[in-house]
């Protein structure tokens, strides 16, 4: 081997990655660094002084209501569409891995909504809900029902549908992995020992697929935190600013209020409230893991 | 022996079952596409009237297609579209394996200790908490915003350390290093032994990040709606909310925008299938 002197090993990094280095600090560290500073100055955007104001964006954020309640709507749509994505998404893992005909088929289909972006997604649902289902209903009940994303709560429920919608593929083909992990002689050991088939889903299968779990949840859990595209494409904040979440409040509270100083301070925050979240649900779930 | 025929009358009727649910929840997940598909051939006074209705009043119409085309200037967004996503994706691959490759080898040097963890420190950081200074440092300060390419760069800097991690794993359980010494012996460089011997053993890592990395792209909105303001730059997802935006009354346009939107990945869907179900599911256990 040749001589690893500091200039051979700078050398050999600068050459493999030079490249991937420069392009990660260029969009995360350095963005990550000067936001921290943003956060201690009240600029607006466009002048180029920026002046040092401390804290008081942070004591701003926690004053700001409208950003708390931000928070709480997304800390509720957030609660809902976690359990249902998951408990949805493993029961189509389970039928998908069943046996059933044309199983692969069932996969492939329940993946497309994954395929295609939020804001395309959102405008099919604002669609289907506008008028699709207003037709239906008016059909049904015999005069005009109106929207259900006319109403605060209808457009947190609509909010809840679409991102269950979207997402159950995406977390089912992560549990038909943990599913096809699960080896089939611990099963049929435990159906000999006398386990109906859903006493050995509940103590065989499940307990060995918990990392399938604690990953689709940390998923969840940080996709739905962030929701912003189906956001702005379903409901747009409406109505009265019922449905804006935490990401698009602070989108706003920085881009259109201009405001850049507080936003940054109250997407620190999100982030930080994202990040416990997250982490806890992982170090909590790793805890119980077994091996076969 | 009767209860063996009991028990698999028993199985039997339950797959029968297990199909139909499996069958009406599949209705009710493609029910959204399919209502956008019948909708988009008829006229809007026909889908304001009746939304439902498999053919409308005043027939079968394909005016909506070319109009919203023109409108949403689609050609142009889908070349922006597909420019990005080609680029930004390559780019990926070569340059977080090319990481990957230098971080497994030596990972003893402090400076790739320090960049790997890093790297997978970041992975939690969320889009939010960098996009005002993001817009600050490369829209105010170095003024590079409205090119295709500081988006392409950006893309890439945000996905090389997800990337990276994968070359990573696969680089260190797939490719041993008696291959990289024999090329050694051979008289190959460090350089010359990544492409000739490394790279092309890491194609199934290389289809998997290829397919997770380009899907997000195509589909991203906030980054390019920040990065792209012009209207001649507009990927499909920002002509869309744009094209919504101007027509959104227009409903028999939308339907086609709408449509027109998502048929270029749900062609190469039913082409790719298989690749990309596998990719996804690997790239997200192993993440």
């Amino acid at each position: 081997m040749k001589d690893k002197t500091t200039s051979y090993k700078i050398k050999q990094y600068l050459m493999f990655a030079g490249p991937g280095t420069l392009l990660f600090f260029g969009a995360v560290i350095v963005p990550f660094l000067y936001g921290m500073y943003l956060t201690l100055t009240s600029w607006d955007g466009i002048s180029k002084v920026k002046p040092f104001v401390g804290l008081a964006n942070f004591a701003a954020a926690f004053q700001d209501t409208a950003y708390w309640q931000a928070m709480g709507r997304t800390a509720i749509y957030s609660c809902f569409s976690v359990i249902l994505i998951n408990i949805i998404a493993f029961a189509l893992a389970y039928l998908v891995t069943s046996g059933v005909k044309g199983q692969n088929f069932f996969r492939a289909g329940f993946f497309v909504p994954n395929l295609i972006g939020g804001i395309v997604l959102g405008y099919v649902w604002k669609f289907v809900f506008n008028r699709a289902f207003v037709a239906l209903g008016s059909a049904i009940a015999g005069g005009t029902v109106p929207s259900l994303l006319a109403t605060p709560k209808g457009a947190m429920f609509c909010l809840i549908l679409v991102s269950v919608w979207q997402y159950a593929g995406y977390m089912m083909l992560i549990y038909v992995a943990g599913f096809m992990s699960v080896s089939k002689d611990v099963q049929e050991a435990a159906m000999i020992d006398g386990c109906n088939s859903a006493q050995t889903m509940r103590n065989v299968t499940v307990p060995l697929m918990r990392s399938s779990f604690v990953q689709c949840l940390f998923l969840s859990i940080t996709r739905c935190f962030v929701v912003y595209d189906v956001n702005l494409s379903l409901t747009k904040g409406e109505p009265f600013n019922s449905s804006v979440m935490a990401a698009m409040h602070v989108y706003n509270q920085a881009f259109t209020y201009k405001n850049y100083g507080v936003g940054q301070a109250e997407a620190l925050i999100l982030f930080l409230v994202c990040a416990i979240v997250g982490v806890t649900q992982v170090m909590v779930g790793k805890k119980g893991e077994v091996d076969a | 022996m009767l209860d063996n025929e009991k028990a698999a009358r028993h199985k039997r009727i339950c797959r029968v079952i297990m199909w139909v649910i499996l069958l009406a929840l599949f209705l009710c997940f493609i029910f959204p596409f399919v209502l956008v598909i019948i909708n988009v051939f008829k006229t809007k006074a026909d889908i304001t009237s009746d939304p439902l209705a498999l053919i409308g009043a005043h027939g079968f119409t394909l005016k909506n297609f070319p109009e919203a085309m023109k409108k949403m200037n689609f050609s142009r967004v889908f070349l922006n579209s597909a420019i990005i996503t080609t680029s930004a994706t390559v780019l990926t691959i070569l340059v977080s394996s090319m990481t990957a490759f230098v971080m497994v080898r030596n990972p003893r040097w402090r400076i790739c200790s320090l960049t790997f963890s890093l790297m997978i420190a970041s992975m939690v950081i969320p889009f939010q908490v960098l996009m005002v200074p993001l817009v600050s440092v490369y829209g105010g300060t170095l003024g590079v915003l409205n090119h295709r390419l500081t988006l392409i760069l950006l893309h890439v800097g945000f996905s090389v350390s997800m990337a990276m991690f994968m070359f990573h794993g696969a680089i260190k359980t797939n490719i041993p290093m008696e291959l990289e010494e024999a090329a050694t012996i051979d008289g190959c460089s460090r350089w010359q032994t990544y492409w000739k011997v490394v790279f092309p053993l890491l194609k199934p890592t290389i289809a998997t990040v290829a397919i997770i990395n380009a899907m997000a792209y195509w589909n991203d909105y906030l980054l390019p709606s920040l990065v792209l303001t012009k209207k001649d730059l507009y990927t499909i997802p920002i002509a869309t909310q744009a094209f919504y935006g101007t027509y959104s009354t227009d409903i028999g346009l939308v339907m086609a925008a709408l449509l027109l939107a998502m048929l270029p990945i749900l062609i190469l869907y039913v082409f790719l299938q298989r690749y990309i179900v596998e990719g996804v599911t690997s790239g997200a256990v192993k993440g």
